[in-house]
């Protein structure tokens, strides 16, 4: 626990009649990168509050890389981007970078060369006010990264970003955690975490409901794999009935398979030769995952 | 901890050079001097006292309205703004103190109403003596103007320091600053007249009134400043104010200076307890 960079142990913060976060607890190594999920209101954005020092939390006890949250010690080491960030916008890029480089206690001159990296050196110049939601979104990530952060928090760093920004937003955030640097983003759009982060935290309702490699919730989830088959004309009745069942839909017979019975189901598909036209076979997304997770507390609850 | 006060003065420097703010307040105060300077103290010819000084009271009488309505207005927005636009969030996770960001704000926008003063006023202390029709005699009069302005300026920077911390939304803070200088500036004098001319002799005139003075830094700044020009007896229209007072007219500066420590130290206190 002693190298971890962040460590949250029971916290809990409580917002007059509401839980805003409940017994949380998770610790992150350095060079992880880790993807904090749940709706809006899940509790996100006051757990990284806590963890910056801004809001206190009821009870637990969290140590950003060994020193109390808030401290000058782990202020110096932590990058916080927060959600939807209005710079000046009579300001330019530049002077922007500067402005964060010179409060960091960095030389601006050391922290320009990452206007290049994001993508911003044509634009340093130019006033923010003329920039687009996705050059507004790298120059607060240039900032963040100024004077090398050991702990990266981001709070959705992606929303609103079209595909290619979103690709150059985890680029950045890959090269991060390759020096060395936790990662700890918000998200909501899920589908794009994919092979981008190394574990995934859900929160629900302010409780943590799932804290592990993307591999292992889908394994935990024990989610079913959906196969659609499509047959020859007028065959419906004879595939559902070989394959056992099924919901007839049209040409299409469709049934749900656990992982285990994927290749028996396909072998079976296969073994009707000429009676099936084509077949989909849909994985369980990072989005089932997650709507499974978030199902369960509200179940309990 | 200096560079990072200096970090958050310069930012608000540049933001007032960008958004034209600096040019605007200077412009106004340029104006409104030059105006008085040459219209108002045309009749004051005979007088026999240098013009400089006449137009040093008629310049303390107008930093009584415009000076608090400029400091109000930069300051209303400093912590409020910041919260609304997230950037508070993001400088305050940076490793600065929020006694720095607020000492940053406080004086960059210092700077900014004390250029403001320097080069309004100054240009009309510039056209007089060019003119010949003002000595520089009268030049010390025209510093402790500018001096006490800009010291009136703090004062009013704190309360609007205050306004923004206390409230969430810009606009309620905006609303709240015009209020306090409505109030401060205009109708607190007003109230103090009508009761004086309610009755003349009776103990609020004598015993409460002066300290009544002393307590609105507005109206502090402006006895100071009459009382000290010599020549209050004929161009204040407080005539002789300084001798009926019970107290010495440097209390009114020591007053000012107060308030304004006060009213500042209530926003750093203020500003800990924010959630940004």
């Amino acid at each position: 626990m002693t190298n971890s960079n962040l460590s949250v142990q029971s916290v809990s913060k409580r917002f007059s009649a509401q839980k805003a976060v409940d017994d949380v607890s998770f610790s992150l190594e350095p060079g992880e990168r880790v993807a904090l999920l749940g709706h809006n209101g899940a509790g996100k954005t006051t757990l990284f509050k806590i963890i910056l020092g801004f809001l206190k939390r009821d009870g637990g006890a969290i140590s950003v890389l060994g020193a109390a949250p808030g401290s000058s010690p782990a202020r110096n080491a932590t990058a916080y981007l927060p959600e939807a960030v209005a710079f000046p916008p009579s300001l330019t890029g530049k002077e922007v970078l500067s402005f964060y480089a010179r409060l960091k206690g960095q030389k601006p001159a050391k922290a320009l060369p990452l206007l290049d990296k994001v993508g911003l050196s044509e634009a340093a110049g130019r006033r923010v006010g003329t920039y687009s939601k996705g050059m507004r979104q790298r120059l607060g990530l240039a900032q963040a990264l100024v004077g090398r952060p050991r702990l990266v928090l981001l709070d959705e760093p992606t929303t609103g970003l079209d595909p290619i920004s979103r690709q150059t937003v985890y680029e950045l955030i890959g090269e991060i955690a390759d020096q060395g640097a936790t990662v700890l983003l918000s998200s909501h759009a899920l589908t794009e975490l994919e092979a981008r982060t190394d574990r995934i935290l859900i929160m629900s309702k302010g409780r943590l409901v799932a804290d592990d490699a993307l591999s292992s919730l889908r394994e935990q989830a024990g989610l079913p794999i959906r196969m659609k088959i499509r047959t020859r004309p007028g065959a419906v009745q004879e595939v559902a009935a070989q394959l056992g069942g099924g919901r007839m839909n049209g040409r299409s017979v469709e049934f749900d398979c656990g992982l285990d019975d994927k290749i028996k189901a396909l072998t079976a598909i296969s073994a009707l030769g000429s009676l099936v036209e084509d077949v989909d076979v849909h994985a369980p997304s990072l989005d089932d995952v997650y709507r499974h997770f978030s199902k369960t507390v509200q179940k309990e609850a | 901890m200096l560079s990072r006060i200096w970090t958050i003065a310069a930012q608000e420097i540049r933001i007032g050079i960008r958004n034209r703010w600096i040019l605007l307040a200077t412009l106004i105060l340029a104006v409104f001097s030059l105006a008085l300077a040459l219209l108002g103290s045309a009749p004051a010819g005979t007088l026999g006292v240098d013009r400089l000084t006449i137009t040093v009271a008629s310049l303390a009488s107008l930093s009584v309205y415009l000076v608090p309505l400029i400091a109000l207005l930069l300051a209303f927005d400093a912590i409020c703004g910041e919260i609304d636009r997230g950037t508070l969030l993001m400088t305050l996770s940076c490793p600065i103190s929020r006694t720095e960001f607020l000492a940053g704000k406080a004086l960059g926008h210092t700077l900014v109403l004390t250029f403001a003063l320097v080069i309004g006023y100054g240009l009309t202390a510039a056209l007089l003596v060019t003119l010949g029709a003002g000595s520089v005699a009268g030049l010390p009069d025209f510093v402790r103007l500018i001096a006490t302005s800009v010291l009136l300026g703090v004062s009013f920077l704190a309360i609007g320091y205050v306004l923004s911390a206390l409230t969430r939304q810009p606009g309620t803070a905006a609303a709240a600053a015009i209020a306090v200088w409505l109030i401060m500036v205009v109708l607190y004098d007003l109230a103090l007249l009508g009761a004086l001319v309610a009755n003349p002799s009776g103990t609020f005139a004598s015993d409460l009134f002066p300290y009544a003075v002393l307590l609105n830094p507005a109206d502090a700044f402006r006895l100071f400043n009459l009382a000290a020009l010599g020549a209050s007896e004929l161009v204040g229209g407080m005539a002789g104010v300084s001798d009926s007072l019970p107290f010495d007219p440097a209390f009114a500066l020591v007053s000012l200076t107060v308030f304004a420590a006060l009213a500042l130290s209530l926003s750093a206190l203020l500003i800990r307890r924010i959630t940004p």
